[in-house]
């Protein structure tokens, strides 16, 4: 009784807030087109990077891109189902052979990419 | 009606129109049939007993299945008296839905919190406990008491080690994120006292206005 309660809530989320790209794999390259606010205008931001990690479930299932920015890592988590990322699009995959590609934070330079397909 | 009776359902997160994640325990409230309405000439105040969750009648002493019958409701689990807005005009019988919490903001929960059992003081009171490195001998004790001589005694009410949780707590002024009246459900910002499961009295806030 009391699972079926919050699953009813998480539908009506689920409903409201799709999952974007949910087919999202380890290693994909990604491009992830989120909206920001600045005062009352909006504009797009692309975040482009490696997808390294899947964390959490259902609703609250979150995926993390990394990038080297000016040759300093970036990472940033998205929500799957968040309503400020536009589009997801998938530019490629890596041959990964882990769920969490943190090593990566340790590696520079030309060891820290990902061998793409 | 100031307040329902309920149960809390669990944790999850929702967004708002901003697109930001809102953390939000999920309770549900009602429905709560009345079933004795207390009045000040009569009982010396004004409030209604309200049930919560149906009951098997037969799980019932007849003392406690006499009222239920009196009133023409169902037998339930759980009784708790409200007292009524000004407004009000509820008798027996009648039944109390989410919808007691249309246009309010803020709300008041109070439970029984989760029991921890023997607890010591760095999780009963958060003492910081003693160094765990450089050949630290003191890692979770309480350390002194008290002096020695003088007074020459423990004070009383001295934090030590003890039974910890499993008492009644109001969390005061949670925000309601979301009202969802068809299904008896309210989504309260943040956490809210006691187990998933457990059972609830969520009222109007009392020092916080809903505007």
């Amino acid at each position: 009784m009391i699972a079926k309660a919050l699953e009813k809530v998480n539908a009506m989320t689920a409903e409201k807030n799709p999952k974007k790209c949910p087919e999202l794999a380890i290693g994909d390259i990604v491009r992830v087109s989120v909206k920001i606010k600045e005062g009352d205008k909006e504009r797009i931001q692309v975040f482009a990077g490696d997808v390294i990690a899947r964390d959490g479930k259902g609703i609250t299932e979150t995926f993390t891109v990394r990038r080297i920015s000016f040759g300093v890592g970036v990472e940033k988590v998205f929500p799957f189902a968040s309503p400020s990322i536009q589009s997801i699009e998938v530019t490629g995959h890596a041959k990964v052979r882990r769920a969490k590609l943190y090593y990566l934070r340790s590696r520079t330079g030309k060891a820290a990419r990902l061998r793409a397909l | 009606m100031q307040g329902l009776i309920g149960k809390k359902i669990g944790m999850t997160q929702i967004w708002d129109d901003n697109g930001v994640a809102v953390p939000v325990t999920v309770v549900e409230v009602g429905p709560c049939p009345v079933v004795q309405v207390k009045t000040l000439e009569k009982d010396g105040y004004a409030a209604a007993q309200l049930g919560f969750e149906p009951q098997k009648a037969q799980r019932l002493s007849k003392a406690e299945r006499v009222r239920f019958e009196k009133a023409g409701v169902e037998t339930q689990k759980v009784l708790s008296e409200f007292a009524p807005d000004a407004a009000d005009e509820v008798k027996a019988g009648d039944v109390l839905t989410a919808s007691v919490f249309e246009g309010v903001a803020y709300v008041d929960v109070q439970a029984t919190t989760k029991g921890r059992g023997f607890a010591g003081v760095v999780r009963r009171f958060r003492f910081a406990g003693g160094p765990h490195g450089h050949g630290g001998h003191s890692k979770r004790r309480p350390g002194g008491i008290a002096a020695r001589d003088l007074p020459g005694w423990v004070e009383k009410g001295k934090k030590m080690p003890g039974h910890m949780g499993c008492v009644v707590r109001t969390t005061q002024n949670i925000r309601v994120a979301k009202l969802v009246a068809e299904e008896n459900l309210i989504l309260l910002h943040g956490a809210v006292p006691g187990p998933n499961g457990g059972i609830v009295r969520v009222t109007k806030a009392l020092k916080k206005a809903s505007k």
